[in-house]
C-alpha cells in the first residue's frame, strides 16, 4: 500500500508524453526563457544568460537543469510545480483557469501555450552545465 | 538558562512581522541620502504644497487650519491611520480621513484619493509624524478589518497565483528579478519612487504588485485595499514613519 503510493508519488513528477505533436525548439525556448516579460523565469530563477544581476534569486538556478532532470521532469514542472514540490510558490504555465480574481487580459489563459511549454522544455533539457 | 535565552532569541527573530524592517534599508545608499536630506528629498514639493492647502481655506469653506491650527498639531496623526471615524464607526484610512474633513467641516468637494491635491496634503500631514512609531488601534471595528486584510494579505491571486505574503514575508531579503524584495511595510507614504518619477500613494504601491501578479487591481476605494492598508499597519507595528519616503 505504502510502496504503491510512494510508486505513484513518484509517477506524478514526470510528465513524458510531449503536450504537443510538434516538437518543442530549443532556440524558441531560449528567446521565451530570457525574455522576461515572455516567460517571467528569470523573475525568480537565475541561469547561465546574460544580465547576471538582473535574475531573481527565490527559485533554483536553472544552470544545469537538463543535467539534473529529465525532460519529462521539466515539462511536469511547468506544467503541476506543486507536484514535486508541495511547497513551490511557482504558478502552473499551463492551467488556465482556478486563479482569484485573474487580470481581465489574463483570464481564462496560460501563461504559456503548449507549444511554448514544449520550447521551453526542449531548450533548458539543453543546459547540461552546472 | 542559556538554552531558555537562545529560544527566546529564535522566537524573537522568527517571523518577519516580530522585528519588521524598513523598505528603508533596501532601497540602497543613495536613495536613502537622499530620503535622508529634505532638501534633496523629492517629496517635500509636495509637503511644501500640502502645507499651503492647509492654509487655503476652499471656496465658501473654512481652511484645514481654520479649525485644527498650525500643522504641527497633525503630530502623531497618520501613525494611527487606517482608524475608525468616531462619528460613523467606519474605517478610513488618512485620505479618507481628509475626505470626511472636507465633506462634513469644510462643505468643498472631495479630493481624487491619487491627485496631487490629496497626495500633497496626505504628505503635510504625514511628515508631521516622521520617527513616531507606527500604531493603529486594533479594537473596535478595526480588529475585523485588519483580520480580513491579513486573509488578503495570505490569498494567492491572478494569473501568477502569488500570494502578498510568500514574496514579502517567505522572501524578503531575496531577489525578485534585480530588485530586493522588501517587506512591503506602510511606514513611509505618500512616498516618492524614483521608477514613478511623482509621489504616490500606498494603494498605488498595492496596485502595481496585483498588476504584477496579473490580478484585478482593487479600486482605490474598495473595502479590500483599505483592510489591506489596515493589515500592513499593523503588521509594521512600531516602524519610524519616514513619509515622506524616496524609494527606488
Amino acid at each position: 500500500m505504502l510502496a504503491l503510493a510512494l510508486s505513484s508519488a513518484a509517477a506524478a513528477q514526470t510528465m513524458d508524453v510531449p503536450l504537443t505533436a510538434v516538437p518543442g525548439e530549443p532556440v524558441r525556448g531560449r528567446a521565451i526563457v530570457t525574455t522576461r516579460p515572455l516567460g517571467l523565469c528569470l523573475l525568480c530563477h537565475a541561469g547561465p544568460f546574460p544580465d547576471r544581476h538582473l535574475h531573481g534569486s527565490i527559485a533554483p538556478d536553472l544552470a544545469g537543469v537538463g543535467a539534473r532532470l529529465t525532460p519529462g521532469e521539466i515539462r511536469m514542472r511547468l506544467v503541476d510545480p506543486a507536484a514535486s514540490n508541495p511547497e513551490s510558490i511557482m504558478p502552473s504555465y499551463r492551467r488556465a483557469a482556478g486563479a482569484l480574481r485573474p487580470g481581465r487580459a489574463f483570464q481564462g489563459k496560460p501563461i504559456l501555450s503548449d507549444q511554448a511549454i514544449e520550447d521551453v522544455v526542449a531548450f533548458l533539457a539543453t543546459l547540461k552545465e552546472e | 538558562m542559556r538554552a531558555a535565552a537562545l529560544l527566546a532569541l529564535l522566537l524573537f527573530a522568527g517571523p518577519a512581522v516580530a522585528q519588521p524592517r524598513s523598505g528603508y534599508w533596501d532601497a540602497g545608499p543613495q536613495v536613502r541620502a537622499m530620503q535622508d536630506d529634505d532638501t534633496a528629498n523629492p517629496g517635500f514639493l509636495w509637503v511644501e504644497q500640502g502645507r499651503a492647502a492647509w492654509q487655503a481655506p476652499p471656496p465658501g469653506g473654512k481652511a484645514c487650519a481654520g479649525c485644527h491650527g498650525d500643522i504641527a498639531a497633525m503630530r502623531g496623526v497618520a501613525a494611527r491611520y487606517p482608524a475608525a471615524d468616531p462619528a460613523s464607526g467606519a474605517p478610513v484610512d488618512l485620505a479618507g480621513r481628509i475626505n470626511l474633513c472636507r465633506a462634513v467641516n469644510q462643505s468643498a468637494p472631495k479630493l481624487a484619493r491619487e491627485g496631487a491635491e490629496m497626495l500633497a496634503l496626505a504628505a503635510a500631514i504625514g511628515v508631521e509624524s516622521r520617527g513616531l512609531p507606527q500604531r493603529i488601534a486594533t479594537d473596535g471595528p478595526m480588529a475585523s478589518v485588519i483580520a480580513r486584510g491579513e486573509a488578503l494579505f495570505r490569498t494567492r491571486m491572478g494569473q501568477l497565483n502569488l500570494s502578498c505574503a510568500q514574496c514579502h514575508e517567505a522572501r524578503a531579503g531575496a531577489r525578485l528579478g534585480g530588485a530586493v524584495i522588501p517587506e512591503g511595510h506602510a511606514n513611509a507614504y505618500p512616498e516618492y519612487r524614483l521608477e514613478w518619477q511623482t509621489i504616490g500613494s500606498l494603494a498605488r504601491r498595492i496596485r502595481a504588485c496585483l498588476t504584477g501578479v496579473r490580478a484585478e487591481p482593487f479600486a482605490a476605494d474598495a473595502p479590500e485595499m483599505l483592510e489591506l492598508e489596515a493589515w500592513l499597519a499593523l503588521r509594521g507595528a512600531g516602524l519610524p514613519m519616514e513619509t515622506p519616503g524616496v524609494r527606488p
